[in-house]
């Protein structure tokens, strides 16, 4: 029963959390963009515009809701709901931090430990392709219906090359768990000989790797420089050109959530999800609770990072055009991959023995 | 040619060189450009609260100037409306009668001058031909009407206040009009 109310409390705070952090990330986001082109951006409602998610949510909430005469009705308002459900459901298997302890019992900072995690992941976000998909279709528009065409062989050809360096990391986990994937990542030896503290990163293991899912996240997103299923210029607001009010409203912000999850898994599966240096000392000396607090942050901490870095690219890299997306995805970043886990499995069998 | 700045770059169409088609170090470069730029002075004005100053040759809304006592500069000689090149200003003249010197400095003065604000060019000739330091341009926008007559500026929205005079010392400067 403990455990019940534990995960159900768990859920609701992820779930505030993802939601919190993508409100806060569309305002962000225009902070950055205004800094980054030496602006100030917003700063009228509130102090510095903190209060900007709330007047753009409202508006949202106030706009007038318009269903197209020849979309389909049913899978025009399924398609928002299946991208926000998807987005918000790849949060489960994350392990957001250390165990807590309640009356003597250890509960995971993890709403389900289960041992295909990683798997899980991928299968929810190529679920989170539909909801751009039949948006795109219902519709009942070209551009959007384009919009979704892209987005779809995008992900196709680039969940590819994900998956692929994907490999690398559960070769050496040997675990599909992102639990394992992560505590394996805590103490031990750097390359076998520099012991390290907190830091056994697979980025050091990895670096080659870690850059082409990042590439991938980036296209996984449908964020610049790989952001052609909306791509203004060419398709207007691509899949979600003929959607209003909180239905866009749901579309922009499952993007941003998808961002920071996004973030939260590269952070757990090169950067040592919530280990930093020190990890292990802290929890001899200080109560667990506050300990699994403190590695949420620093899970969290990585995780905001990776949302900036998201931003900092969109204002540093123009777009790609769709051919060079396609030869990048199908024969650069698939055969590089490729290499990597065969240089993996390579250095595994050498010096593993 | 000559190089008009320093920064700009000769395009060559050469095959470019293993590193140059990783494309990653030039993104790096380009990411620290972007970086940089964050700590540096945003170019922003808060509008309503601050005003971008006006430069001091700045020609926008004409005034007919009164001197020290409050007397019109005004003689309704006419040569603002000679060498006005779009025609814009129309004045009748008048003569000045007893009991009206603290209205006019000089014996004729102009009962009506209007400026057609939508003919009006804002070249400034008007000023350079004024012998009796009696119109300039100053740096007040003229205001935005939903109809075309209201654009025929009288002399109740041209003549300076007494209680709020226009100050163009900063103009007369600048231009060395005496």
């Amino acid at each position: 029963m403990a455990i019940l109310i534990f995960k159900i409390a768990l859920i609701l705070i992820l779930f505030l959390i993802s939601l919190g952090v993508a409100a806060y990330a569309t305002y962000g986001e225009r902070k950055v963009a205004a800094f980054m082109q030496d602006r100030i951006g917003p700063d009228r409602a509130g102090p510095f515009g903190i209060l900007q998610p709330i007047a753009d949510g409202t508006k949202m909430f106030m706009k007038e809701e318009i269903i197209p005469n020849v979309s389909d009705k049913l899978l025009f308002i399924l398609g928002p709901c299946i991208f926000m459900v998807t987005s918000l459901m790849t949060s489960a298997v994350i392990p957001w931090g250390t165990a807590m302890e309640f009356g003597g019992v250890k509960y995971a900072m993890q709403v389900a430990d289960i041992n295909i995690g990683i798997l899980y992941v991928f299968g929810v976000v190529s679920l989170g392709v539909y909801g751009i998909m039949i948006g795109g279709w219902a519709s009942n528009n070209k551009f959007a219906l384009l919009g979704a065409v892209r987005a779809s062989s995008q992900m196709i050809s680039y969940e590819l090359a994900m998956g692929m360096s994907l490999i690398a990391v559960i070769m050496m986990s040997g675990s599909l768990s992102l639990t394992d994937i992560v505590t394996s990542q805590g103490d031990g030896k750097l390359w076998g000989f520099i012991p390290v503290s907190g830091l056994n990163w697979n980025i050091f293991y990895q670096p080659m790797g870690f850059i082409i899912f990042l590439i991938c996240a980036f296209a996984e997103c449908n964020r610049t420089p790989f952001d052609l299923p909306e791509c203004d210029t060419e398709l207007i607001g691509g899949f979600h050109t003929e959607y209003s009010s909180m239905k866009l409203g749901l579309y922009l912000f499952a993007e941003y959530i998808n961002m920071f999850i996004s973030g939260a898994i590269i952070s757990c599966l090169y950067f040592g999800g919530y280990n930093f240096p020190g990890l292990s000392y802290l929890s001899t000396v200080l109560n667990p609770n506050i300990v699994a607090l403190i590695s949420f942050g620093a899970l969290f901490a990585k995780a905001i990072f990776f949302v900036f870095f998201f931003m900092w690219i969109r204002w540093t890299i123009p777009r790609f055009r769709y051919d060079q997306l396609m030869k990048l995805g199908w024969q650069i970043l698939l055969p590089l991959s490729i290499i990597n886990v065969l240089l993996t499995g390579g250095i595994l069998t050498i010096f593993n023995k | 040619m000559i190089q008009l700045t320093s920064r700009s770059k000769v395009v060559v169409d050469k095959k470019m060189s293993f590193k140059e088609k990783l494309y990653l170090p030039a993104i790096a470069k380009g990411m620290a450009i972007t970086f940089m730029h964050m700590f540096k002075k945003a170019a922003t004005l808060r509008y309503p609260e601050v005003k971008r100053e006006f430069a001091p040759v700045y020609r926008g809304m004409h005034v007919l100037k009164r001197d020290e006592e409050g007397r019109e500069n005004c003689t309704a000689c006419g040569l603002c409306a000679v060498a006005c090149p779009a025609e814009a200003i129309t004045i009748d003249g008048a003569e000045r009668q007893k009991g009206e010197e603290h209205l006019y400095r000089e014996e004729k003065y102009a009962a009506k001058y209007e400026i057609n604000m939508l003919r009006c060019i804002f070249c400034g000739l008007c000023e350079e031909a004024c012998p009796k330091d009696a119109i300039y341009l100053t740096d007040r926008i003229v205001e935005s009407s939903y109809t075309r007559n209201s654009f025929v500026f009288g002399k109740d929205l041209l003549v300076e206040k007494m209680d709020d005079r226009i100050d163009i010392s900063k103009r007369k400067k600048e231009y060395h009009i005496d």
